[in-house]
Formats: C-alpha cells, structure tokens, sequence
C-alpha cells in the first residue's frame, strides 16, 4: 500500500511529463446561447438535446444528479415530464412482502441510470465506465466547447497510431477514446421538425449538458447584473461620503 | 448626567455599560481608536480581511446544514446544495470563492506589512499573529477543499498528508494517524469537516488577540514613523469606517462579478469527478493560493527536504523582524528596499506560476532558482542590506512629512 503510494506520487510529482505531452487538442471555440454575461440557455435547443440524449447517450450514461422535475426550466410542465419519466423504470420501496418491484419513474424521481451499478457498465463497456454526463460540462476545461469537439472530432486513426480497442479523436487526451462515435447525424426525429444534422445534434445536447451542469446559469446571471448594478452605486456613494469626510484632513 | 465617556442619552446603554463596559471599549477600539491620519489604500485590507473571515462563517454555517460528510453521500450532498437547495448555489460559490477572496487580500495584508516594514519593534508579536492565522487558513483551507470529495479534493489530500511520511522513524505512523485508517478514507473526511468547522473559530480568537496586539501600539503607517502627538491621529470613526466602507464597496463588487459570472474559474475542473481512489488526475494541483508553497516542495529533489524547505517558507517569517537590521520601516526611505521588495514579489508570483506548472525540464530549474532566492532574500540580503543600505532621511513627523532642515 505504502509503495504504491508513494510511486503514485513520485508520478505525479517528477514524471507529469509524460501526461502533459498526451494532453488533447485545444476545443474548438462555438458562440453558444450561454455565453457572455448575458447569455441563457436556449430553451427550444435544450428540449432537442433532451431528445437526443435519452435517444442516444441514455443507452449508455447518466445523469445522477437530475431529477425529472427539473427539467421545468427549460419549458417542458408537470404532465410532459411525467411522459418522459414514465418511460423508464426504477426500484420501488420494499412492499409489504419485502420484495423490491420495479415501477415507472415519476416527476419527482432522479434520472434513471443505464446501469444497476458500475460493473455492470463495465463490462457492457469493454471495461470502460461511461462516465456520469450531470457535470460533465463543469469537470472539463472549457467544457461545452471541448465536448462539442469532440463529438464533432472523431477520425480515422493517423498511420501508425494503435488505438487498440479505442477510436481516434485527437480532442481527447491521449488521443485515444473507449466511446466508439455516438453521433453521425439524423440519428434522431426531432419533434420540432428542426433538420437532424451532426453539427444541430452535438449542439443540441451540449446545450442540454451545459443546463444539466449549471441549472442555476440563467438566474446567477440575470441577479449577477442586478448586484452588480447595486454594488456600483452603493460603492459610489460610500467615495462621495469618504470625499466628505475626509475633506477637512489636512 | 454622563457616566464613562458614552456619548449617549440611553440610560439603559449606561446600566449596562456600569456594570459590563462593552459599550465603552466597542469606543475605546472601534470609534475613538486614534489612528494614523496619513494611511492609504493598502491599510484597506485588514478589515477586508476580517470580512471575509466573517463571510466564510456565516456561509459556512449555512452550508453545514446540508452537506454530509461521508465519501458516498459529500459529492452528492454538495450537488444537493447546488440543486435543490434555496440559494444553495449562491451560498456555495460565495464561500468557494470567498476562499480565494480571503487568501487574495491576506496576501497582500502580508506584502503591505513587508513594504512598510509593519513587523518591526514594537510590532513583532503583531507580526507573529498575523503568520499564525495564515497557517490556520491554510489549514483550514486545504481540509474545506477535501470536502467535496472531488478527485482534486481526494488527491490533494493524499500528496499533501503523505508530506509527513517523510518525517524518519515515525513518518508512516504519523501518516496512518492523520487519515485514522490505511488510506484517504471515510474517517479522514470526517476529521477534516469537525476541524474544518472548528479552526475558524481558533482564527476569530486569533484576530481579536491580533487586534489587541495592533491596538496596543496603533497602526503602522507609509512613512513608517512614530506619531509625535494628537496632530498626527484621527479617530478611526467616522474617518477610516468611512474609507473602509468605500473598499469594501470596491472589493465587493470584483468578488460578486466573479461569483455570478466566472464562479468555476479559481477552481479544477477535476473536482467536479467524484472522487476515484483508483483513477490518478493527470495533473494533481492545490488550489492557486499554495502553489508557491508547492513550488517550493517541488523544488528539491528529496522528499524530506521539500517538505522542510515548504516549511520553512513560512516559518522563516517569524524570524524577519531581526533578519531585517533596518531601523528604517517604510520602504519609502529605504531605496535599494524598495526595489528588493518588488523583486521579491515577482519572485513569488513566479514560484506560484511554477507552481501551476508539471515539474519537468525548464520549469524544474526556474523553480529552483525562484526558491533559492526566495530564502536568499530573507536569510542573506536583509540581515546585510540593514549595514550596507544608505537610507533617505526621514520626516520629523506625520503632519510634516517635508524635511525638517
């Protein structure tokens, strides 16, 4: 235990080279609707991004931290969440036998997982755990454009570069990615009629996983303006008092 | 009919104040307090200081209340904060980010008090209170960033405790008793919440005993100079609670721009993966504020001797009020200072981007060379400069700051 430890830190702490040479590419750069200090989610995107996410990424990933209620904010109401709940299903409490029955999920359930528990997602996985997808605009560097790189950034591996069980995609680091490509284009119907392109679908449902990771964007945004706008007359007034005060120190 | 000095018609203040004299020594310390008339901005920031302590607190508390600290329920407790809680988000990213904003204005607290020389006789054991609050905020700070259970928290944890296995003999015993098990696990996060809610409260102690040491002797001040008599003084009310209101407006405008609009930007986006003792970051980085510090144990090449060498970047400032011979305070007067100072500055800022940086080719040497002279400056060159250094003449007093001839 002690020395492997301790090898994992002499790692990190004198060979960071290695990792640091493999890092991916830097994401390419999209103006979304949430950018800038004014920007908010774009309901209708989001709405798509719900679809192509429960008709593609669902298979596979989660979203642990989401509960169906939720997704009121961008603009679906009680009735058509229950619809989208419903359609999956989740452990029950005990019943009066002790026995666990599965029931359909309701508004005020979390997301349903693909998976009972990990291992199962490994090993329909080739050993690779799809990672729960909640946060995952907030635990990458720059994450929306870097998640829309790289479903936009898959390729043929380059001569000589052995992907082994993985697909190329030089966004992610190491270049080397266990996800075979999960979007091509008219993967879905979209309901609004919206054409399904491969570019309209990553942005869709990075849309969808920017408001998964920040419910909050468009409220901290929108009173962020307002105290700020306080603040800067607050701060005025407290200088012409000071000015006043002081005006007599010589 | 006046009792005491209360300037008030209140007679139940007066009751009171007969028999408990809170009233008269809030006024002894916070109103009538004679305070230096010729202050400037950079004495800003000791309130600014103690405002954000204060924000820590009060968030703190709130967050308390919902968060769970166990390693299966803190990465979702958080998110149940950030969720469903009512403002939880607000009250989270203000107390993430007031983290930084404390360490930020401690900071340049400290960088006043070298340029102005505000450790000297009689102010040493000022100086003294001050370093031991920074050790209880980065003590408190490291076990705050463990909570969330992130990967960055679960990581960090793991290099930093594992500093003391470096101690001989009794370094792995040490280690084993800090995590309470054979591993960063469930007993080290609690421990780290009780002390991480407890060692706030040590620094409030802390600061009153700091304040009591500063109000003893008054402030220091730009020319470095004792007061020569009342011409010299205001009272802190309504002069610097004035001034004070103003930076904090000024301060508190730059904190909220970054709370509602770049609230993840200071931190690692490694820490929104739930921890994974078996996946190793990439990069394992501490939070900005001790990547000089990191730097620094990087620098050597053994791991005893970083860990002392990281050390001793602190506790060398302890002794800097009799490294520094200078009788001179304020930098003003002290030109060859004056430019060592900002030499110094840069030096640490450079420890701190080497800091950020994986410990490989240049960076190892320009870290090393940082360090070295980080210790040159306070070990060899101001135990000398204080001989050799010809001094401008100082002012006869505050309010005559012009050569007195």
């Amino acid at each position: 235990m002690k020395i492997i430890l301790f090898t994992i830190i002499f790692t990190t702490f004198f060979i960071q080279a290695l990792f640091s040479a493999s890092e991916g590419l830097k994401p390419m750069k999209y103006n979304f609707s949430f950018d800038g200090i004014l920007g908010s989610i774009d309901k209708n995107s989001a709405q798509r991004g719900l679809q192509v996410f429960t008709e593609v990424c669902a298979a596979c990933h989660g979203l642990n931290h989401l509960a169906y209620r939720s997704l009121e904010d961008i603009g679906y109401n009680k009735g058509e969440i229950n619809n989208i709940a419903k359609q999956f299903l989740i452990d029950d409490i005990p019943d009066e036998n002790g026995e666990i029955k599965k029931r359909n999920a309701i508004y005020s359930d979390k997301f349903v997982n693909p998976y009972p528990n990990e291992e199962a997602a490994k090993v329909s996985n080739n050993g690779a755990y799809p990672p729960d997808l909640t946060l995952m605009v907030k635990a990458r560097k720059d994450g929306a454009n870097y998640l829309r790189s790289l479903l936009l950034g898959y390729e043929d591996a380059p001569e000589g570069v052995d992907v082994g069980e993985g697909y190329y995609n030089k966004y992610m680091p190491g270049k080397i990615i266990a996800m075979p490509q999960p979007l091509y284009g008219d993967d879905v119907e979209y309901q609004d009629g919206t054409v399904a392109t491969l570019e309209q679908e990553v942005i869709d449902v990075v849309t969808f996983l920017t408001w998964t990771a920040m419910p909050e964007l468009e409220k901290r945004k929108s009173s962020g303006i307002k105290v700020i706008i306080f603040l800067l007359i607050m701060t005025f007034f407290f200088f012409l008092s000071y000015k006043k005060i002081w005006k007599d120190v010589k | 009919m006046k009792k005491n000095n209360i300037n008030s018609s209140n007679s139940v203040l007066e009751w009171i104040d007969y028999r408990l004299p809170i009233i008269s020594l809030l006024k002894h310390s916070a109103v009538d307090y004679p305070t230096p008339k010729n202050l400037n901005y950079w004495w800003n920031f000791g309130s600014l200081a103690g405002f954000f302590l204060l924000v820590q607190i009060i968030t703190g508390i709130m967050l308390s209340m919902h968060y769970t600290a166990h390693v299966d329920h803190a990465f979702s407790s958080i998110e149940h904060i950030m969720r469903n809680v009512n403002h939880g988000w607000l009250i989270r990213y203000v107390h993430m980010n007031g983290a930084s904003f404390f360490f930020i204005v401690v900071y340049i607290h400290i960088f006043r008090g070298l340029y102005y020389g505000s450790y000297k006789a009689p102010r040493e054991l000022l100086w003294w209170l001050g370093i031991i609050i920074l050790l209880l905020m980065m003590a408190t700070a490291f076990m705050g960033y463990v909570l969330p259970w992130g990967q960055m928290s679960f990581w960090g944890a793991t290099v930093i405790t594992n500093l003391f296995s470096a101690i001989p003999i009794i370094g792995e015993g040490v280690v084993q008793w800090l995590w309470g098990g054979y591993s960063v696990d469930n007993p080290t996060l609690s421990r780290f919440y009780t002390l991480h809610f407890l060692l706030p409260f040590l620094i409030v102690g802390v600061v009153v005993l700091h304040i009591v040491a500063l109000h003893t002797h008054g402030s220091n001040n730009p020319l470095g100079i004792d007061r020569k008599g009342p011409q010299d003084s205001i009272p802190f009310h309504p002069y610097y609670t004035v001034k004070d209101f103003f930076g904090l407006g000024v301060a508190l405008t730059i904190f909220f721009s970054v709370v509602f609009f770049a609230p993840d930007y200071l931190g690692h986006p490694d820490n929104y993966v739930p921890a994974d003792p078996l996946k190793t970051p990439a990069h394992i980085v501490p939070e900005w504020y001790f990547l000089p510090f990191y730097a620094i144990l990087r620098a050597i090449p053994d791991k005893l001797g970083g860990v002392i060498a990281m050390f001793s970047a602190i506790f060398v400032l302890f002794l800097l009020p009799w490294l520094d011979t200078s009788k001179v305070r304020s930098a003003t007067f002290r030109p060859v200072y004056k430019l060592l100072f900002w030499v110094f500055l840069v030096d640490a800022v450079i420890l701190g981007w080497i800091g950020s940086k994986p410990a490989e080719g240049t960076y190892i040497l320009v870290g090393r060379i940082a360090t070295s002279y980080y210790f040159i400056h306070f070990l060899i060159i101001l135990p000398l400069l204080g001989f050799f250094e010809k001094t401008k003449p100082l002012p006869s007093s505050i309010s005559k700051p012009v050569l007195a001839e």
